[in-house]
């Protein structure tokens, strides 16, 4: 199974990302912004974390215009798999391939530690490797997290269970307490319609080994790699 | 060359950090407890080889929508400056 990873001028998580696809066993195609093409047969691309331009105007904008994101979506089109990993979420909205936006923390604070994820909807390639309402251990690391919309779009995304995953407590539950960054009703990632696009703050690629803090994030990559069914 | 400043800000009801911290340290600091409301937002500057006021407001609307501004969060107004 192939897949690619692109990498923009101040990216700083492509290499977690290529570390995580390897471990699970697919192929890697490294791809920097500026080239104009990407093979249909890369089954799946990430677009991985970082301060792609140094967040100058706004997180993502200026990377949704690189040259390789017009490739992005055509294969978005197509179907293929695009996972966009915190900057890589804040990317994919400004590419207009997910809705919504991510503004800065409601703290106004860079925050990076563990939160818990709630597994919302589990009938996608990204995320039918959990049980539904599972409770898996991811960390965050970002600024500009806070993810807001407006009311049409909010309705439009829980009406079609496009909201992944939520920040919750222990138990499961929504609440302030369990929001690190103040996103609306608690949501840390989303799908597109198609469920082929995925956008998360969380870096599940960054919980791979138990050693640094959680594995959580495998089940993702390896689900990738087997396939939905 | 005409010079045009294009000014965004969030809209209303969007959360502003900035906005927050500055009215927080006016009142508590600085001793302006009645100023209220502090929104922070920003100026772009550029000049273009270009006089015709319909040519101007096409090339401003165009690179606002692509990349400028967020519709999502923010809106926008410009004005020339000569």
């Amino acid at each position: 199974m192939k897949s690619a990873v692109i990498t923009f001028p101040g990216s700083n998580c492509n290499q977690d990302a290529v570390m995580a696809l390897k471990k699970v066993g697919f192929e890697v195609q490294e791809i920097w912004h500026n080239e104009n093409s990407i093979n249909n047969d890369i089954d799946l691309i990430i677009i991985p974390g970082g301060f792609s331009y140094g967040d100058y105007l706004r997180s993502g904008a200026m990377a949704s215009i690189s040259p390789i994101m017009q490739e992005v979506k055509r294969l978005a089109e197509r179907g293929n798999k695009i996972l966009g990993i915190c900057n890589g979420f804040q990317i994919l909205t400004e590419s207009n391939l997910l809705e919504g936006c991510l503004i800065r923390n409601a703290s106004g604070k860079f925050i990076c530690k563990q939160t818990l994820l709630r597994v919302e909807n589990t009938a996608s390639a990204f995320t039918c490797g959990y049980q539904k309402q599972q409770i898996i251990n991811i960390p965050i690391a970002h600024a500009d997290g806070n993810f807001f919309a407006s009311n049409d779009t909010i309705k439009n995304l829980e009406d079609n269970n496009l909201v992944a995953f939520r920040y919750v407590d222990n138990l499961g539950n929504i609440s302030n307490q369990a929001n690190p960054n103040g996103s609306m009703l608690n949501i840390a990632g989303i799908f597109n319609k198609q469920k082929n696009v995925l956008g998360l703050m969380p870096h599940p690629e960054r919980a791979i080994d138990i050693y640094t803090g959680s594995d959580d994030g495998l089940a993702m990559f390896e689900q990738l790699l087997d396939g939905f069914n | 060359m005409t010079k045009i400043r294009i000014n965004i800000a969030l809209k209303k009801g969007v959360l502003d950090t900035q906005g927050k911290a500055i009215e927080n340290v006016l009142n508590k600091n600085l001793g302006y407890p009645q100023l209220t409301n502090v929104r922070q937002g920003k100026f772009i500057d550029l000049e273009l080889p270009e006089t015709d006021a319909e040519q101007i407001k096409k090339i401003v609307e165009e690179i606002c929508a692509k990349l400028l501004v967020n519709t999502v969060i923010e809106t926008y107004t410009y004005q020339i400056i000569n």
